[in-house]
């Protein structure tokens, strides 16, 4: 140690305060430099598990180790294969995002989207007949985060469809996420028509084929995490807006699908639906945010949340302290900009694993890097940099390789804190699709929401408990 | 509402606008009373399709790259107010909105954007408080904690994380310390010179800063750790964290340990560490044997080489102290309180107190006990709720009055403490409620010359009023003690 106390006594101190203004006051009387903390009490969880997790000696290494994780974590495109093979999956087994459900339990877009992948999988001869079967529980639902996988909005993978395989060259993981259809009436905002099927039915006989033999076809993987660190720099944040990732990705998949031994019609179709889609990228980038949250998985101490995910009824949250446990409760609706004639009764809860790009620190959290989308934050530029300002204090570190141009090229804010959470009383800020409440509709919109305070209540009430029994 | 609305259709070439923009202008005709739809969009399948299934496509071939404005309204007045609007909110320039700062909510955020920090204060609650505190260590900062309330065996946590950080934890409860010179809380304008003090009582460390500058001598630095660091529980650990930095400190020739009455098993492991240190340790912490902080300072001022002064003080008024008068001291600092009972009980015998030497004299609640008696008023259980009586005289003005209406044979002895943080002027408060009493009445005043209170302009206002005004405890005590001896004889 060079100087004692970290310097303490060389030079009259400069001082962060929280508390009671009159010392600040005081000390600035005498000249001194004063930070005031705009302290307030915590949002939420009692002062004795706040204290506990507060005093607990393993979490800063472990929340260090999570993000570290997390921060390392890469992102290959390594392959491009059917879920059948992929997931390995019981027959009659659909993925769906978010927590564990039921068809009971089930919102219109989820219940819409199971019908149209079993009729698509020609479980069910029509929409009545798939119905039936799901209410008779013969098809089996199972989170896609049980399978090492994300979906975006319903999220419903069935064995038929293709999938995007990632590789995690740090830390070895892998990751999976189907191929995005585009916007509108699509099965994962809960629509079924023969318009939906039709696309799907190509997805399976045409693009995804030919995107297996492209991406087997480069000479190296494709680096789909450095596509992300670009598009923030290019006025995207990977969740609401994918406009620069997308034709990104078409810009590197190009000359591989071209190189592909099919009919020119087919490769032109690929080229056009991917060119058409200004998503097309989300599908990689939730993958790749799945490989780093995953690397966090397990680290006992560690307060940082790992999933954020919804499915239309409820959210669920799990923490890298806490394994594979859930945190759930009620979704919430989100608010935005709607498309065309809809509004807000229109829009189902919050549903789709895609807030794991929020997780992992981009999305909502680098919503400063998207000022084309502010509007969805309620207006303004300033309304955005506030976002992100504020999400840096739920979070654990700065990502550098995902810099924020506009914020002096500052990491976005990565790995949220349960226990800052709390004590700021601020949300996850989270970017959105919404889809129409009533099965079949599609998508209604864009916007903004926050998970439920009460997911946070629970996994701090968790965290405290298995802070005590360490 | 009109049976058949009006109903406009148009496609724009050469007019482009992202499609958040166009979702927010759409929402905001929609909201005019007398449109009923709208779609105002870049032409692309989706949005056709949309369009259609509202009624409102286009005729003839539409492209993407074109604008789509289609809507309904309740007649034509209406319709041509709002595609009016739609060209005004399309040329409409964005607000481009106020830039706003995020305030830090935890010293945690505030220590990751301040520059450079070096110190953490935190006076949040006290049961919130171990969260903040925990940041600043996590951080490699030092931590004053002011607030109270924060359980013993939390403060013992933080202490052994700060120790493993190479930082210190002042308090919790620590309400004075002075580093470099800058004065946190409570404390006095004093000097600055080569004595460090480590101290476990905020009123203590402020007693000895004041006399050592009465006596021309300055200080270091006073590092607070907190009244009870010197217990059993805590055993010592931000104390001997601090004697640890001060021995190397450039600043610090001689170390001068101030304490409330420490648990023995712990002080004497204090000046074992202490022993082994190069810079020389003198312990003024109160016990039985060493009852005096004066007594201290003048035994470190003979350390020095320095000759004690005649320390400051105005002749009181009192003449008749009627026979079998008793002891009352009225107290707002602990440390004071303790050694003004360790000085007179051995002339007066058992002295009954809030904050008792043994604890079969606790006086309970009632305050107005008579006999002698000894009352801190700023211990915990008188200050809920309420700011600390160095700040708020109201509960200790309320028992001089009561005293006073008690016909109870008493010399009145007071504490008044000067300094940031305390009362600007508590002459003003203290000498009508002194005159009113008709007390004879000793105030130890702990104070300088350089405070905000100015140490002679408060003597010489209660002087005015009749009290005998001593700058040192110890020294208002006897003189107190030998009022009531005087009486007895």
């Amino acid at each position: 140690m060079s100087e004692p106390l970290g310097g303490l006594l060389s030079a009259p101190p400069s001082i962060v305060a929280a508390g009671v203004e009159v010392f600040s006051t005081a000390l600035r009387q005498q000249g001194a430099s004063v930070t005031d903390v705009d302290w307030r009490p915590p949002g939420f969880g009692s002062p004795d598990d706040l204290t506990q997790l507060a005093l607990d000696p393993r979490r800063a290494a472990a929340n260090r180790v999570a993000v570290e994780r997390v921060l390392a974590a890469g992102s290959l495109l390594v392959d491009v294969r059917p879920a059948r093979e992929v997931l390995d999956l019981p027959d009659r087994m659909l993925l769906h995002s978010g927590p564990p459900l039921t068809w009971e339990t089930a919102s219109g877009p989820m219940r819409g989207a199971l019908i149209g992948a079993c009729v698509f999988e020609g479980w069910a001869t029509d929409v009545a007949d798939a119905e039936r079967i799901l209410a008779a529980g013969e098809i089996a639902l199972d989170p896609c985060h049980h399978h090492r996988t994300v979906g975006p909005m319903a999220g419903v993978t069935s064995p038929s469809m293709w999938m995007w395989c990632l590789e995690d060259p740090a830390n070895g993981g892998q990751a999976w996420c189907n191929l995005n259809e585009g916007l509108g009436k699509v099965l994962r905002m809960g629509a079924y028509n023969d318009e939906v099927l039709t696309r799907l039915a190509w997805m399976r006989d045409v693009l995804g084929p030919v995107l297996q033999r492209a991406v087997r076809s480069r000479p190296e993987p494709l680096d789909v995490k450095a596509i992300l660190a670009q598009m923030l720099q290019m006025g995207d944040e990977g969740h609401n807006r994918n406009r620069a990732g997308s034709l990104m990705a078409l810009r590197e998949l190009s000359p591989s699908i071209v190189g592909v031994d099919a009919p020119a019609q087919d490769i032109a179709d690929v080229l056009r639906f991917i060119g058409g889609n200004e998503h097309f990228y989300l599908n990689l980038g939730m993958p790749t945010a799945k490989l780093a949250m995953d690397a966090a998985r397990d680290v006992p101490g560690s307060s940082m949340v790992t999933v954020l995910s919804r499915n239309g009824t409820e959210f669920g949250i799990q923490t890298a302290g806490t394994g594979d446990r859930w945190f759930t409760a009620p979704a919430n609706t989100p608010v935005g900009l709607y498309l065309g004639d809809y509004g807000p009764e229109d829009a189902n809860p919050d549903i789709g694993d895609s807030a794991i790009m929020e997780a992992y620190g981009v999305g909502g959290f680098s919503m400063a890097a998207a000022p084309a989308i502010v509007r969805f934050v309620g207006g303004t530029v300033p309304d955005a940099l506030a976002t992100t300002e504020r999400m840096y204090q739920l979070t654990l570190a700065e990502n550098p390789a995902m810099q924020i141009p506009i914020m002096g090229f500052r990491g976005s804010p990565t790995g949220i804190d349960v226990l800052q959470v709390a004590r700021t009383g601020w949300l996850p800020q989270i970017n959105t699709g919404m889809a129409g409440r009533v099965a079949g509709t599609g998508q209604v919109g864009a916007g903004l929401v926050q998970p439920p305070q009460a997911c946070f209540e629970q996994a701090l009430a968790a965290l405290a408990q298995e802070s005590r029994a360490a | 509402m009109s049976d058949s609305p009006s109903r406009h259709v148009s496609l724009r070439s050469g007019v482009y606008a992202d499609s958040v923009r166009l979702m927010q202008v759409s929402r905001e005709i929609g909201d005019r009373s007398g449109v009923h739809t709208v779609v105002v969009a870049m032409a692309t399948p989706l949005n056709l399709e949309l369009a259609a299934g509202m009624g409102l496509a286009p005729d003839g071939e539409a492209k993407p790259d074109q604008l789509l404005i289609a809507l309904t309204a309740t007649d034509d007045a209406e319709l041509a107010a709002a595609v009016a609007a739609v060209d005004a909110a399309l040329t409409a320039r964005a607000d481009r909105g106020e830039a706003q700062t995020i305030p830090a909510r935890t010293i945690g955020a505030g220590l990751d954007g301040a520059p450079d920090p070096t110190l953490a204060i935190i006076s949040v609650p006290g049961p919130y408080a171990v969260a903040e505190a925990a940041d600043a260590i996590a951080a490699g900062r030092s931590v004053l904690i002011f607030s109270d309330g924060v359980p013993v065996e939390h403060e013992v946590a933080l202490k052994r994380a700060a120790h493993d950080a190479g930082v210190l934890v002042m308090g919790p409860d620590c309400g004075t310390a002075i580093v470099s010179g800058l004065a946190l809380g409570f404390a006095n304008v004093v000097r600055r010179g080569p004595v460090g003090l480590v101290a476990a009582s905020g009123t203590g460390a402020q007693q000895v800063s004041c006399l050592l500058d009465a006596a021309g001598v300055g200080v270091s630095h006073v590092l607070g750790v907190g009244g009870r660091d010197l217990s059993e529980a805590v055993g010592g650990l931000a104390t001997l964290d601090a004697l640890a930095a001060l021995d190397a400190d450039p600043a610090t020739e001689r170390v001068l340990l101030v304490s409330k009455p420490p648990a023995p098993a712990v002080a004497a492991r204090v000046a074992e560490v202490a022993k082994g240190l190069s810079v020389p340790v003198r312990s003024a912490a109160l016990s039985p044997e060493q009852p005096d902080l004066t007594a201290a300072v003048e035994a470190l001022l003979g350390d020095l080489g320095i000759a004690v002064p005649e320390w400051p003080s105005r002749p009181g008024t009192a003449d008749a102290v009627p026979d079998g008068a008793v002891l009352k001291g009225f107290y707002s600092g602990g440390t004071l309180a303790d050694e003004t009972m360790l000085i007179a009980a051995p002339s007066l015998g058992d002295i009954r107190s809030n904050t008792p030497l043994r604890p079969e004299l606790d006086l309970g609640t009632d305050l107005a006990a008579r006999g002698h008696v000894v009352v801190d008023f700023g211990d915990d259980a008188l200050t809920v709720g309420r700011a600390h009586p160095m700040i708020d005289p109201t509960l200790r003005l309320e028992a001089i009055a009561g005293l006073a209406a008690g016909g109870e044979a008493a010399v009145l002895l007071l504490d008044v403490v000067l300094g940031h943080g305390a009362d600007p002027d508590p002459a003003a408060t203290l000498v009508p409620a002194l005159r009113s009493a008709g007390l004879p009445t000793v105030v130890a005043l702990v104070g300088t010359e350089a405070d905000p209170q100015c140490w002679s302009r408060q003597a010489d206002a209660l002087a005015e009023a009749g009290a005998a005004v001593f700058a040192s405890n110890a020294a208002a005590t006897r003189y107190a003690l030998s009022l009531i001896g005087d009486g007895h004889e």
